[in-house]
């Protein structure tokens, strides 16, 4: 059975380093089958660019299952690419078509500094988790797990919020570059849950400080973020992050 | 012989009373002690975070470009522990036996039986932790059932177990970070151990921004480094997951042991073609639900809901009516290989159906969508079918490694001052893992074992006091730069990825689901040609001082390149089945693995025997006191 191809040129981003001067560079990428994804897509590219000995595409990447949150390059003008909740590693090409002019960028936020390509530095997401993203339990201190009961309700709704996979394209998509998505889901999924009560002030204050640190813009609404979300974190994070941080503010509280 | 230092006493009480008889570092002196961490999965992550709250300054390092990224992030079904809450009869003794019956006796009984202890605290700790695991209305925690078990002791985050758990762990690292008792050294790959008068004291690592090495001392080193099922090319591991640390710390004089035992997952989406990158798992949880069958008749070309029930072979039920579907991952893995190779696969490819109708019309979609949801979606999204509609197309596809560097009872490796945690020791899950035992092993090391066994090796050997300045630290930093001008001085014809692909499917043939003498021996005769060709025809583009991803494969393919003759040395070696190790020579009436408890019952470690010699084995026998070795059965 001949399987379906199809033949397209990608217009891609080149840049060294941060320093160095970028640019568009074209690539055709002929008779890729449709069954490939999007990165398989570029390992051809690339092994051919390898072949001619010239420099590959440098892209991040490594569960390709659209767990890790290292992929993502702006496809086309879309986070991640067009297709909805997916990873760039997890979008196919037989969702593109024959002819396509697709155009790929890196995620460009000031809080992310280029490294090289697609490549860029995110580890600023680490430092907004440093700043309070967890819960204090030292090892081997732990109740019995059923000390406490967690309403079922609540711990889904934890999950929903923890499934962050921390990729950073609500930041690329955001146009304030604002990653108040990324904070709200932890700080979301921590104050539902009654073992992250104690320290739910501090977290909030800690962990917006940081993130306004670190020079990510505030949040303007434009809701772009839960578009872009391969994981489908949802805005509504971002009112109970705003809520918990009122809270901060209440006296008495 | 090897000695596993197994502590005395009966098997149900030597972890407590090994505890207590191990030396303590006084509060006020460890944090004179450094503790190097390589690696930031469940294994790495967990016990970095608990030395440091311990007191002991720790470095870590992870490839990624942050520590939350490591490969454990993609474990999907869950984490077992006998916690015994459905009330259905699990105990310890049945986790520990679970354990051992499913590695084939194969393992350590003193090693398993701690896990099995430990279990129940690690759940305690990621509840603390705030990790969302499912909940009944009750709010009580729910479990599942997974291979190789006949009680329900899976714990689960949605199909998201390993992002949860790891997120828990990361989330402690990240604590000890701010606390600046930790320093975080992520893309950084090590290259190279640093072994001072034969104590492991340092590495050698490439930061893969700038290309520049770096030189890291310590009073300790942690290799957390995950598993080489990559060797095979396709697997379900993560692009990145490599052999590189534990490949090296051999070449230093580790011993690494049972390399032949990798795991054949019997659940994963069917290759689809040449350039394919790597294989998905469907995780085993969905066989809680899901029936596995191939059309009875060959060449049935009908559309699958188009097979009566009667026409359909459901050759796990079958043959293994006592486990059913849920039999241990090697047993289902060559059943689903014996029904293709028959010529009963789905359109006489590699390919067999995992079924949800039944549980479909049992417990209605919604419910299924709870379970298993984001499964569900991945698979549609990489096959483009819905399995909500039509069954999924499973094959079994390479997906850990039990074997690894080889510890002692202590996790340390028989250099001291090496500890190896995780998928990348060999310790805990014989010739076979079972499912949902990879988490908690990660976990129970790095949490509840090596924060006290490490405690014991510094109270004895002191500081290692080791300078960059001396020769064991200058000698690594010098080999390491002479590998690297070497590869990046390859300018051949042939891509990495091409060189790997070729290694991968002679290994696949030669030791995956079935291994042979005769195929070994042409393996074996095959690598050290694909070795020189590497070596003279790859081509490695760009430099060593800029971020250069051909470079870092190159590496690590070199190291797969040794790794595979080992590891067919290995199964040519191991004159006997076990678990996933089946030698066709050696086999039940009805296509069992059948081992060899009279001559095979040890570990095979490997020693590195310089360059250009044989590599050398040394046994470890193991002594089962509490169980009786049996031939498994699942039926
Ligand atoms: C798809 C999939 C699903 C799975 N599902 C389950 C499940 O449901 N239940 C279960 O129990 N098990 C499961 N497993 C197995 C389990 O996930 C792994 O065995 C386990 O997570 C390994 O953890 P680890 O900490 O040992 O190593 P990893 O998580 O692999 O971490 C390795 C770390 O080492 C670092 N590293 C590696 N080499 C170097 C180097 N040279 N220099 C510096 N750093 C290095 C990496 O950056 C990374 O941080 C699954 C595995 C796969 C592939
Ligand atoms: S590579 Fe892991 S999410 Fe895409």
């Amino acid at each position: 059975m001949a399987e379906k191809t199809i033949s397209i040129t990608l217009r891609v981003w080149r840049q060294d380093g941060p320093q160095a001067e970028g640019r568009f560079a074209s690539y055709h990428a002929k008779d890729i089958p449709a069954d490939l994804s999007f990165l398989e897509m570029l390992d051809i590219v690339n092994a051919g660019l390898e072949k001619a000995g010239a420099d590959p595409i440098a892209f991040e990447h490594d569960c390709r299952e659209g767990i890790c949150g290292s992929c993502g390059a702006v496809v086309n003008g879309h986070a991640h690419g067009p297709q909805r909740a997916t990873t760039l590693c997890q979008l196919y090409m037989r969702h593109f078509n024959d002819g396509d002019v697709i155009t790929i960028e890196p995620f460009r936020a000031k809080a992310f500094p280029l490294i090289k390509d697609l490549v860029v530095d995110r580890s600023a997401f680490d430092r907004i988790i440093q700043a309070g993203g967890y819960i204090s339990v030292k090892t081997g201190t732990a109740p019995d797990a059923h000390a406490q009961l967690v309403p079922k309700p609540k711990a889904e709704q934890a999950m929903d919020a923890a499934a962050c996979i921390g990729c950073g394209a609500c930041v690329a998509a955001c146009p304030n570059a604002s990653a108040s998505l990324f904070t709200a889901a932890k700080i979301s999924q921590l104050c539902k849950l009654p073992q992250g009560d104690p320290e739910r002030k501090r977290r909030v204050s800690a962990m917006i400080r940081q993130m306004d640190h670190e020079g990510f813009g505030s949040c303007s609404k434009h809701y772009e973020c839960q578009a872009a979300c391969p994981k489908e974190i949802k805005v509504a994070n971002i009112a109970t992050m705003n809520r918990e941080f009122l809270r901060t503010l209440l006296p008495g509280e | 012989m090897l000695d596993g230092k197994i502590p005395s006493g009966p098997l149900a009480e030597k972890w407590t009373r090994h505890k207590f008889e191990m030396k303590l570092v006084s509060p006020a002196n460890k944090p004179k002690f450094t503790v190097l961490v390589v690696g930031t999965g469940l294994a790495g992550a967990s016990a970095a975070a608990s030395l440091s709250e311990l007191g002991y300054k720790v470095k870590v390092f992870c490839l990624q470009d942050s520590p939350r990224r490591a490969h454990s992030i993609a474990a999907q079904g869950g984490i077992n522990a006998a916690k015994n809450y459905p009330n259905d009869g699990d105990s310890v003794h049945r986790l520990f036996y679970d354990t051992i019956k499913g590695g084939d006796f194969r393992a350590r009984e003193a090693n398993v039986h701690r896990l099995a202890e430990v279990s129940q605290n690690i759940i305690d700790h990621c509840v603390a932790q705030g990790v969302p695991f499912a909940r009944e209305y009750s709010g009580y925690l729910e479990n599942r059932s997974f291979g190789g078990a006949q009680v329900s002791r899976t714990f689960y985050a949605r199909g998201q177990t390993g992002q949860q758990l790891l997120l828990g762990a990361y989330g402690a690292l990240m604590k000890e970070v701010a606390r600046k008792n930790v320093d975080l050294y992520p893309r950084r790959e090590m290259l190279d151990l640093i072994v001072a008068e034969g104590r492991a004291a340092g590495i050698v690592c490439r930061n893969m921004i700038s290309g520049a090495l770096e030189t890291h001392l310590g009073d300790a080193v942690v290799l957390a480094t995950g598993g080489y099922g990559n060797v095979y090319f396709l697997s379900t591991n993560a692009m990145s997951s490599n052999v590189t640390a534990s490949w090296r710390a051999y070449k230093r004089g580790a011993l690494l042991a049972n390399p032949c035992f990798t795991q054949i997952h019997p659940t994963c989406i069917p290759v689809h073609g040449p350039h394919q990158s790597k294989l998905t798992l469907m995780s085993e949880s969905l066989r809680n639900d899901g029936r596995v069958w191939v059309p009875r008749k060959k060449g049935d070309s009908r559309a699958p809901h188009a097979i009566p029930d009667a026409e359909r072979a459901y050759f796990l039920e079958e043959r293994y009516p006592a486990f059913g579907n849920l039999v241990p991952r090697d047993v289902a893995s060559r059943a689903a290989k014996r029904v293709c190779d028959d010529g009963l696969g789905i359109a006489g490819g590699n390919a067999v159906y995992l079924d949800f109708r039944d549980a479909l019309a049992r417990c209605g979609r919604a419910v299924i969508e709870e379970r298993y949801g984001n499964l569900f979606q991945m698979y549609e999204q990489i096959v483009g079918a819905n399995p909500y509609e039509t069954p999924m197309m499973i094959f079994p596809a390479v997906h850990y490694a039990m074997g690894g560097l080889w510890v002692d009872y202590n996790l340390m490796s028989n250099l001291p001052g090496l500890y190896v945690l995780g998928e990348a020791n060999f310790s805990d899950h014989g010739a076979n893992r079972l499912g949902a035992s990879a988490l908690m092993q990660g976990l129970a090391d790095g949490y509840f074992i090596l924060p006290y066994t490490i405690g014991d090796f510094l109270a004895g050997s002191g500081k290692a006091n080791v300078t960059p300045e001396d020769a064991p630290a200058r000698d690594a930093l010098r080999d390491t730069q002479a590998r690297l001008d070497r590869l990046v001085g390859l300018r051949g014809k042939r891509t990495v990825d091409e060189l790997h692909r070729e290694l991968g499917l002679l290994l696949w043939e030669h030791c995956g689901m079935a291994r042979n003498a005769a195929g070994l021996r042409q393996a074996l005769q095959r690598i050290p040609e694909l070795r020189e060709e590497f070596w003279i025809n790859v081509n490695v583009t760009g430099s060593q001082g800029t971020f250069n991803q051909v470079l870092e494969r190159a590496g690590r393919v070199a190291d797969f390149i040794d790794l595979a003759e080992l590891m067919c040395l290995d199964a040519l070696e191991r004159n006997e089945s076990c678990g996933a190790h089946f030698r066709e020579e050696h086999q039940t009436g009805d296509n069992e693995a059948l081992r060899d408890d009279e001559h095979c019952c040890h570990v095979a470690a490997w020693a590195y025997g310089g360059p250009g010699e044989a590599p050398v084995m040394e046994k470890e026998p193991l002594t089962f006191e509490s169980v009786h070795l049996a031939q498994r059965s699942y039926k």
